[in-house]
């Protein structure tokens, strides 16, 4: 399956394996890390973002193609669209089907509120059902939130929304354990001890996980909750536009049937937004370990409507993305291969740096490996690094691999490629938004009514987050978005529905000259090969 | 490198496409703008349930497109959606018993041993093996054969019994998630003791540090072996 060169490459790592296991290679200073960002992490190539010209972030920069999006054109321009007479009339319109909106929605639910998802795709096609390494949560007894805390505050560059962050860690512990209640299998020892791991800059082994599906585990046993509830969950239905009321409160959104192309309209008293991110944006040409419809759609409703942007210039790429073979090129390869022992090598066998420095500069000092330093290894897309995964079972004991990262074994065993016996090709893939939407702890947007949880939130993990604190997250913040909706809906006497504030925004685009060079929210990327197919 | 072209039939219509591609990849090729079987497009979601033949074989084969490559002479059709049955059950009240199984899936015990739902499995899972297990009210280990499955429902496609295996082995993933792994008692107890206020001052403590103190604490903090 591997080309000669990378065979010979591979030679060169096997001639040094013996000699690196159980040697721990230095971390690098504070001051080595900011240079190396600096330098290599794509966040700072300033050719990848433009500056923000209408909105409440105006002046501020964000990705181009973000940037795109926001100054789109809106897919209700020129559409006669009743807002009186509403499809659907609800309490909590939860917008998204993954981990975030369905934690919401179960919530609320639980909270005697009348709920409804809906989701463009499937429930469950989200990039939840993709998290593979784990989720943290500080349970162990040489371990604290306030540890937790210190972890993820300096790993996102001490850039984090201190009382998002908090609400984070402190919430961990009980996290994990509603879903534990709800049935979610996690790696247990024989007596119920969490078996947990490190991540990339964690200082304590707080990494839960059900094998290397966690994700998945974790969003097919909410899915199935939702469903024992029997919350409705209007699929292959997109919220095109929020829906306000006169006096500037959520109100419901306007719905786009994905297959039929009708409109909706949903009235409720409160909205959340749990959309997910925007890997499939491919910022900087980069390939992406999202889900099919990862296009922040949220940040684009929610911005018309005036909620602002935090961070919404940072980005994670995912350090370990699949960079061989073709056919999953992008993909995952989770963070738990390197928490288990396998360590970044390049094409001349040498470790060229910890496997377990936090995201952004793992995927930087392989960037630079590649670019700057010529020992990539070369590939069909480009360079890349090897993850020598035979390591993992050198250290742990045969058959470990197979039971910790089933999914990891199948994914390269469906290529020929058998990671137990040979290491594999990675480079950094589009993997996670690290800036969205700005809401307070309890998930409160500054539009009364209209919560925000999950990725399209900004600001819980600062500038760069830490693996196992986006399935924390989503939980952790869908839950209280479910619960703040539902007791805020109690109160909520909605006035007339309108769409004034996208009209505003339109007209400001208008004004300063800007015009739309394609519609949004975008929905889905744009696949299909054009012009004549045979 | 041009890639060698080859012939596919997708929903019968001919196409030349690059052989390196996916299914998925291909269809993609051929000009669909997918909205439905196309979810993850890495094998975890199951919205991308396959079946196919290839021409001078009388055998059906079943796979996820995403991550299945093209083949000569492939005769592809999607299979976006297949009717499941789901049932509704309350988790806390519901116990692991074998006679729940009887309750709300009685049509396993109608299984006839035609083995035709392992031999679909786009996950090479033994279906039929944790089905029996089901039947016997051996959720754990109907949990265990069942872990890697994703839902795409092939294997209730080709099943003359009517069963619909996905659902069968959530029910007893979440039974021995709940009720028969043994309880995390530190998590109980870490649990507790937040909502008791255990540690509301640590956290408070590190808030109020100056920024600099906290980068001090960060960058010699000591990590764990």
């Amino acid at each position: 399956m591997y080309s000669q060169d990378m065979l010979a490459s591979i030679k060169k790592v096997e001639a040094t394996r013996a000699s690196r296991i159980g040697v721990e290679p230095r971390r690098m200073s504070a001051e080595e890390k900011d240079a190396l960002l600096k330098e290599f992490h794509p966040d700072y190539r300033d050719v990848g973002f433009d500056t923000l010209r209408v909105g409440v972030n105006k002046g501020d920069k964000v990705p181009v193609e973000l940037r795109a999006l926001l100054e789109g054109k809106s897919r209700v321009s020129g559409l006669d669209l009743d807002l009186e007479h509403p499809d659907y009339d609800v309490d909590v319109l939860v917008i998204g089907g993954g981990g975030a909106g369905s934690s919401a929605a179960v919530m609320a639910h639980e909270n005697g509120a009348n709920v409804m998802i809906v989701t463009k795709l499937r429930i469950g096609d989200a990039n939840t059902m993709m998290a593979e390494g784990g989720i943290q949560a500080a349970d162990k007894a040489n371990d604290s939130p306030a540890q937790h805390y210190l972890d993820a505050f300096g790993g996102g560059h001490y850039a984090a929304v201190p009382e998002l962050l908090r609400k984070l860690v402190m919430d961990g512990p009980g996290a994990v354990k509603w879903l534990n209640e709800l049935g979610v299998e996690f790696d247990k020892a024989e007596d119920g001890t969490m078996i947990t791991t490190h991540g990339g800059g964690t200082s304590r082994k707080r990494m839960h996980a059900a094998a290397d599906y966690s994700g998945a585990e974790i969003m097919r046993t909410l899915r199935d909750e939702v469903w024992n509830r029997e919350i409705p969950v209007v699929d292959f239905t997109a919220a095109i536009e929020l829906i306000l009321d006169e006096n500037g409160h959520a109100a419901g959104a306007v719905l786009l049937n994905m297959e039929t192309g009708r409109h909706l309209i949903a009235r409720a008293k409160t909205v959340i937004i749990s959309t997910g991110g925007a890997g499939r944006l491919h910022y900087q040409g980069f390939p992406t370990s999202n889900h099919y419809g990862a296009t922040a759609d949220g940040l684009i409703l929610g911005y018309r409507a005036g909620v602002p942007l935090l961070y919404a210039d940072t980005l994670q790429y995912h350090p370990t993305g699949a960079a061989y073979p073709l056919q999953i090129y992008g993909a995952l390869v989770t963070e738990k291969v390197r928490s288990m022992g396998a360590m970044l090598i390049n094409a001349e066998g040498e470790a060229f740096m910890h496997p377990l420095e936090t995201r952004d500069v793992s995927a930087a000092s392989i960037i630079r490996e590649c670019k700057a330093r010529g020992k990539g290894v070369t590939t069909p897309e480009g360079q890349a690094v090897w993850l020598d995964t035979p390591m993992i079972d050198m250290i742990h004991g045969e058959g470990t691999l197979e039971k910790r990262l089933p999914a990891m074994l199948r994914m390269f065993l469906k290529y020929g490629i058998d990671m137990r016996k040979v290491p594999i090709l990675v480079y950094p893939t589009l993997h996670y938004q690290n800036g969205g939407l700005r809401v307070n702890d309890q998930c409160e947007s500054c539009i009364p009514g209209l919560f925000v949880a999950g990725e399209a939130v900004g600001g819980i993990h600062g500038r760069n987050r830490l693996m196992g604190n986006s399935l924390l997250d989503v939980i952790v913040f869908g839950r209280q978005a479910g619960i703040s909706a539902a007791k805020a809906c109690k109160d909520v006497h909605l006035g007339k529905p309108t769409l004034e504030h996208v009209n505003k925004f339109m007209a400001e685009m208008k004004a300063a000259g800007i015009e739309p060079t394609e519609e949004s929210p975008k929905l889905l990327p744009h696949y299909a090969r054009t012009g004549d197919a045979k | 490198m041009a890639d060698k072209m080859i012939t596919v039939y997708l929903m019968g219509k001919k196409y030349e496409v690059p052989e390196s591609l996916t299914i998925m990849g291909a269809l993609e090729y051929a000009g669909y703008e997918l909205k439905r079987g196309c979810g993850c497009r890495n094998g975890f979601c199951g919205a991308c349930a396959t079946v196919y033949r290839v021409k001078g074989s009388s055998e059906l084969k079943m796979c996820l497109a995403c991550s299945t490559k093209v083949e000569e002479n492939m005769y592809v059709a999607t299979l976006p959606y297949f009717p499941l049955v789901k049932q509704v059950y309350d988790i806390e009240k519901v116990r692991p018993q074998e006679q729940i199984m009887m309750q709300l899936y009685p049509e396993i015990y109608s299984c006839i041993g035609c083995n035709a739902c392992t031999k679909a499995c786009p996950q090479s899972l033994n279906v039929m093996q944790y089905i029996a297990y089901a039947q016997r009210g051996e959720f754990k280990k109907c949990a265990e054969e069942s872990f890697d499955c994703v839902m795409c429902g092939i294997c209730s496609s080709r099943c003359p019994a009517g069963i619909s295996h996905p659902q069968v082995a959530l029910l007893a993933r979440r039974l021995n998630g709940k009720y028969i792994a043994p309880e995390a008692k530190h998590l109980t107890e870490r649990v507790k003791a937040i909502e008791e206020g255990e540690f509301n001052a640590l956290i408070e403590d590190i808030m109020q540090k100056p920024i600099d103190e906290i980068k001090e604490l960060y960058n010699n903090r000591e990590i764990e072996k």
